[in-house]
């Protein structure tokens, strides 16, 4: 069963690419057709899951290789199962959920097009063996999340907040990237699984801080951690589906999960313990402070799950068995309740048409039944019994006091990070839903009888979901000892309980608990104090300070590309002369000696001499003659000269060219002239002493190349052949002619398909108008 | 002889290259003719001058000594060049003459943008 998994990787990757032409055949059916695919990976992923032994490990090579050594291997272990499960489960729900809520938006082919991408990408991502492909996965998701933060693309703001989110996450992959190659070099091998297998020494790598630095970018990045955070609350302005799949399971999380991944290979050092554990208890707290002082419902989620992956990350760093096991339940609870909280903000601005928390109220006479799961998800969120989010934030209690050296801060900043949680729960509760409420009544546009029932189902499901695992928490064990033994290398007996005795743990859950009431009710004060910061923090706003970066960037780019790009056609010219003469300079034999020819030269020819002579004139006349008729003419004469010199030769072909061509050039210099404007001394004398001086190192240089050249002769000349060939082969006496129209036949038919261009371009050039009038008001 | 060619087409290309940094369009064109020209003698130089015959197989015989010829071949491509050459200045010169009726200016340097003005 399993070893279809690749092909299922594959059909969502397809489903996304197909959209566009099955979208005409399906319409409003599209959204159910596209859900079965994430449902069909879930459901073989739930099939794994009883056989799956803890130290089995699944390798999938799905038979297609990039390159040497970057083959699309995907590998099933218990870490990849929690994350696939999870990945694909809210897939699916919140296909079904768009199909409803992107009813009435435009381009909505484009939006499963980029949605089904990005799951297919996410997918790739955690199931992938190669590191390389890892990364390709890991770009895929920035770009095609990138399309799904901008899709409202008319807004400003949404195409700001979609380029932020593709910079700072775009530079954590290319850090990634050196990272891969860098750990590729090492190991010798991209593959994860025979990097462990070989237990290849990082950690003791002189390379190692270097891998460690570009993996925590990446990783800091991604997961929105401090001080990168920025850009995941303005990620918000993407369509609520998007936001609620971006935070829940995916996206997001891809930064966790690759630490999780790294942690065997670059996990447990100094560098690694200290520097996640700084940054997860920075971002932890500030998310969770910050989230009290917004006002619109989405960003009050999208802060909580920068807490929620500050936490995470906190967890990882702290890196015991016991942590690990947390962070992973912690994964599971956090998707849960998030992606239900997203759905239902959703749901609410479909109903009411507004997200802001002051104006929204007493919704539970409106939307009972998604009330309900809204407050399973807060209380889950709250971390408090029955829900699952009560398991969780015990283990995480459990893990954050097992640090002595650092437990000062983790300790107090985590319960704060709590207090705050529960608080802004009661508050969400409170402002949004409470029927007793004495708020004024917001006003309804669609009730929930109006909402079809895939519309809630999303919702429902994770809140049950939660409800269930939280009752029985034990269901998990066996998930969570599996990615545990992936990501620590030892087996752990993981025991999930919802109910631990009293004991320290319970103790502090019960103090956060009850100062988050208390926040809770001096929420005014504290929300005010809370904003006040944020007003002066906005001094040194983050978003801004980036965009100022950005444009300095973006105007050094301009002025240096003004100095290249100048437009000024002479310059351009001057640039090219200027730097083949200096190459050539380098290149040539300046031995003089060198050119003569190897027979000497020929003699020299009295008539030839007189026309050079003439044509020179004629030509330094051409040159600076004021008056533009006298100038054609003098070409005229050097033209001719040539033609002559080519007679000379005995070339009598080439002649009779020469001279009609250049006495039809002529004539059509001459048709055109008096509609040319006289020709004006524009340029300085200073400037014509330059180009003088150009010039005439150029012809300097051609002069020495055309000697040189002619002294050159590697192969018998293959004109020979035509000589023996013409009359015998061809039945022609004009040797030249036979070449052109038989020998080289191609050539001339090239030639003349040329001159037909050139003549239907005179031709569109005469007939072509520009509307005179347009230009006259320009002016 | 090879001497005064090639001190020649150098001073063509001197020319050649001073006419198209103007800023006068008709002087840039001129100097494209030129180049054009000076370059055509470049090939026929390079087949050697050395024999001066005309490329014709006499009545009767059914081949000619290649050593009392001169070299056909490269004869051939100068003449595909000419007339190409002859079809770029047609074009050039309905391209000037159009864009002078549409710009009313002959300077390149105003034209260094390609918005309208």
């Amino acid at each position: 069963m399993i070893k279809y998994l690749p092909l299922l990787i594959g059909i969502l990757f397809l489903s996304g690419l197909m959209v566009s032409l099955i979208y005409p055949f399906l319409k409003k059916k599209l959204g159910w057709v596209l859900s079965l695919v994430p449902l069909a990976v879930f459901i073989l992923l739930f099939t794994v899951l009883g056989d799956l032994k803890p130290k089995s490990l699944q390798i999938l090579p799905s038979g297609f290789e990039l390159l040497e050594k970057i083959s699309f291997t995907f590998r099933i272990d218990g870490l990849s199962l929690v994350f696939g499960l999870l990945i694909s489960g809210i897939g699916f729900l919140i296909v079904l959920y768009a199909t409803w809520y992107m009813k009435k938006y435009e381009r909505q082919g484009h939006f499963f097009t980029y949605f089904m991408l990005f799951m297919a990408a996410m997918t790739g991502l955690v199931f992938s063996d190669n590191i390389m492909v890892l990364f390709i996965f890991w770009e895929l998701t920035s770009v095609t999340s990138f399309l799904l933060i901008g899709f409202n693309h008319q807004l400003e703001k949404s195409r700001q907040a979609a380029l932020q989110s593709l910079l700072i996450t775009g530079f954590g992959g290319l850090c990634l990237l050196f990272a891969a190659i860098l750990m590729g070099q090492i190991a010798g091998t991209y593959q994860l699984s025979e990097m462990i297998s070989q237990n290849i020494d990082f950690v003791n790598n002189p390379r190692y801080l270097l891998i460690f630095i570009l993996v925590l970018i990446a990783v800091l990045t991604k997961s929105a951690q401090f001080p990168f955070h920025f850009w995941l609350p303005g990620a918000m302005e993407a369509p609520t589906p998007v936001s609620a799949y971006l935070h829940s399971a995916t996206m997001v999380n891809a930064g966790v999960f690759l630490l999780l991944r790294m942690h065997p290979l670059l996990g447990d050092t100094l560098e690694w313990k200290y520097s996640l554990i700084l940054s997860g208890v920075i971002t932890m707290f500030i998310g969770a402070f910050f989230s009290m002082g917004q006002k619109d419902l989405k960003r009050i989620l999208a802060f909580t799950t920068i807490s929620a992956l500050g936490t995470m990350v906190l967890l990882i760093g702290i890196g015991t068995p016991l942590s690990m096991e947390a962070t992973l339940v912690f994964f599971i609870v956090h998707g849960l309740y998030k992606g239900g909280l997203f759905m239902v903000a959703g749901i609410i601005d479909k109903s009411t048409g507004t997200r802001d928390i002051t104006v929204l109220s007493k919704l539970w006479k409106h939307l009972p039944v998604t009330t309900i799961f809204a407050i399973l998800a807060l209380i889950s969120m709250a971390g408090l019994p029955p829900m699952l989010g009560f398991v969780g934030k015990e283990l995480v209690y459990v893990a954050k006091i097992q640090l002595p050296g650092l437990s000062w801060i983790i300790l107090p900043l985590g319960v704060g990070a709590n207090i705050m949680m529960v608080a802004i729960s009661l508050t969400l509760f409170f402002e949004v839903f409470n029927p007793w409420s004495k708020k004024p009544d917001v006003s309804i546009q669609h009730k929930e009888k109006d909402f079809p029932w895939y519309f809630l189902l999303g919702p429902g499901v994770l809140a049950l979901a939660g409800l269930l695992l939280g009752l029985a928490p034990e269901i998990l064990n066996t998930l969570i000892a599996n990615a545990l033994y992936v990501t620590k290398n030892e087996l752990v007996d993981v025991n999930l309980l919802l109910w631990h005795g009293f004991n320290e743990v319970l103790m502090l859950s019960i103090f956060a608990i009850a100062l988050g009431v208390t926040v809770f009710i001096l929420r005014k004060p504290v929300t005010k104090f809370i904003c006040s910061i944020i007003n002066w923090l906005d001094n040194f706003h983050l978003p801004t300070f980036f965009m100022t970066v950005m444009n300095f960037y973006l105007k050094n780019a301009a002025k240096n590309t003004q100095r290249i790009q100048h437009g000024y056609h002479r310059f351009y010219l001057m640039t090219f002369f200027i730097t083949t003469l200096v190459i050539i300079s380098f290149q040539i034999n300046w031995y003089l000696g060198d050119l003569v020819p190897f027979n000497g030269f020929t003699p020299i020819n009295t008539n030839i001499v007189i026309l050079v002579i003439v044509a020179s004139l004629a030509i330094i006349f051409a040159v600076f003659s004021k008056s533009r008729l006298s100038a054609i003419l003098a070409m005229g004469v050097v033209g001719y000269a040539i033609g002559l010199i080519y007679l000379l030769y005995g070339a009598i072909d080439l002649t009779i060219t020469q001279l009609l061509a250049e006495t039809v050039i002529m004539l059509l210099f001459v048709m055109v002239i008096y509609y040319l404007p006289k020709f004006a001394l524009l340029s300085s004398r200073k400037s014509r002493a330059r180009d003088i001086i150009i010039s005439l190192s150029v012809g300097f240089f051609i002069t020495i190349v055309v000697l040189h050249a002619n002294t050159v002769n590697f192969y018998e000349p293959v004109s020979n052949f035509y000589a023996e060939n013409s009359v015998i082969k061809a039945h022609g006496r004009n040797i030249v002619n036979v070449i052109l129209v038989d020998f080289r036949a191609l050539d001339t038919f090239g030639e003349i398909t040329v001159l037909t261009l050139a003549a239907v371009g005179v031709f569109s050039l005469f007939r072509f108008t520009v509307k005179k009038e347009k230009n006259n008001i320009n002016k | 002889m090879e001497l005064i060619l090639a001190i020649f087409i150098g001073l063509l290309y001197a020319s050649g290259v001073y006419l198209i940094l103007r800023r006068s369009i008709v002087k840039v064109i001129l100097g494209v003719f030129v180049l054009s020209n000076a370059t055509n003698l470049i090939i026929f130089l390079s087949g050697g001058i050395k024999r001066s015959g005309a490329g014709f197989i006499p009545a009767g015989a059914e081949k000619v000594d290649p050593a009392t010829i001169s070299d056909p071949l490269p004869q051939a491509l100068i003449l595909t060049a000419i007339v190409i050459g002859l079809g770029i200045a047609a074009y050039i010169l309905a391209l000037k003459y159009r864009y002078f009726e549409i710009t009313e200016t002959h300077d390149l340097d105003q034209l260094s943008k390609t918005d309208q003005k």
